[in-house]
């Protein structure tokens, strides 16, 4: 603001809006279909089948792995989570896959690539797995079994005739699937998605050089816990949220606050908590935010560390 | 025939509804077509993803939107 002219912030603005919104912006067509065409070989029924009868540890690792890519929205929630618990998947287990399915998805890293570069991405799906794991397996170690509704369990008898109705799927049928990602994923995210490029835009051409730097700067150490905090009640999805932060960093938030808000803001969600309140009771869902909450502030501090 | 649309009354399970509505309309078939919103009853279904679509009591489709010729085709034998 100080060094550029008025008329060079617009330019610098625009510039940067219309580099990145076509670039992103294809880039997710392509990945999300490409993602589309790979979940219809992980329904959610085989994904159970593969982590019952895993024990801990062992069953956190697949069961964060297998989020990633087993199709899941917030409003399956519930049906997923009883259908694990019942058929005999430990509570930790579960959790695992719960926290990673929506902290490590495809849009999320999409947007990291594209506008961050490789090395963050990976190192943003590298963390979240290590959150996912270690949560689902502190949670597994507190025994919180009893903080599950008792309905639950009371009528819990094993996996019984559940079928999954994609068995012998035709590769025509999969790349459908994709396309239909594609139209699902696409169709609802792209107004989020160029709303937060405009505003990382403005950001990025009217924002002077390190005006971040003092409040949300690796000096600061209490912007990872207040980054965490301020995330969780916001309900925005990665494709509205990654390019604002982007824009940020340039102007001198360190990199763990941002990685620790972006965590925040797309892995743990108010309304998923509250759907979860039907199954779960409060304290078991306040450990698991508080715990996941942990995790993430661990990430944020480890990195404003070492960058 | 009973047709059931199984979900707790997310945008996708009202998307799916009205999908089944015009398929049932198109076939010009007598159906009967009901929510189950309620989770305990969703559960009874042995569904992990919703929406889902159970015609006659056995999930036909779940974890999806379906378009209306699929559901067309699964009216019409």
């Amino acid at each position: 603001m100080l060094t550029l002219p008025p008329g060079k912030q617009l330019t610098s603005a625009l510039e940067f809006f219309l580099y990145e919104a076509p670039k992103v912006l294809m880039l997710l067509i392509l990945v999300v279909f490409a993602v589309g065409v790979v979940r219809s070989f992980f329904t959610a029924e085989r994904t159970r089948r593969i982590l019952s009868g895993k024990r801990e540890i062992v069953g956190n690792g697949m069961a964060a792995l297998l989020g990633t890519v087993t199709p899941f929205c917030s409003c399956s929630a519930v049906p997923l989570f009883l259908g694990f618990v019942t058929s005999g998947i430990p509570l930790g287990v579960t959790f695992s896959f719960l926290i990673s399915a929506p902290m490590v998805n495809e849009v999320a890293l999409v947007l990291l690539v594209g506008l961050f570069g490789w090395k963050i991405a990976a190192i943003y799906f590298g963390t979240g797995l290590a959150i996912a794991i270690a949560s689902g397996w502190a949670i597994g170690r507190l025994g919180m079994e009893k903080y599950v509704e008792e309905w639950v369990f009371a009528n819990a008898d094993g996996e019984g005739c559940a079928r999954s109705e994609e068995q012998d799927i035709t590769w025509e049928k999969r790349l459908r699937l994709g396309l239909d990602a594609v139209r699902d994923i696409v169709g609802k995210v792209w107004p989020y998605l160029l709303a937060g490029i405009a505003i990382g835009a403005g950001i990025h051409g009217y924002v002077p050089e390190n005006f971040m730097a003092s409040i949300m700067g690796s000096g600061a150490w209490w912007s990872v816990p207040l980054a965490v905090v301020l995330g969780i009640p916001m309900y925005s999805n990665a494709a509205g949220i990654i390019p604002v932060v982007q824009a940020l960093l340039e102007k001198g938030v360190a990199l763990g606050t941002a990685l620790a808000f972006m965590m925040s803001v797309i892995g743990l969600s108010l309304p998923e908590m509250i759907i979860l309140r039907k199954v779960l009771k409060t304290r078991l869902i306040a450990t698991f935010a508080g715990v996941v909450g942990t995790g993430i502030l661990i990430v944020g501090f480890l990195f404003n560390l070492v960058m | 025939m009973e047709i059931a649309i199984v979900g707790s009354g997310c945008a996708r399970c009202k998307q799916t509804a009205e999908v089944v509505r015009k398929a049932v309309e198109q076939a010009g078939v007598d159906a009967t077509i009901c929510k189950v919103e309620d989770i305990r009853e969703i559960m009874k279904f042995r569904v992990l993803t919703t929406p889902a679509v159970a015609i006659d009591g056995e999930v036909k489709i779940s974890g999806r939107v379906p378009t209306v010729e699929e559901i067309t085709s699964l009216l019409t034998p």
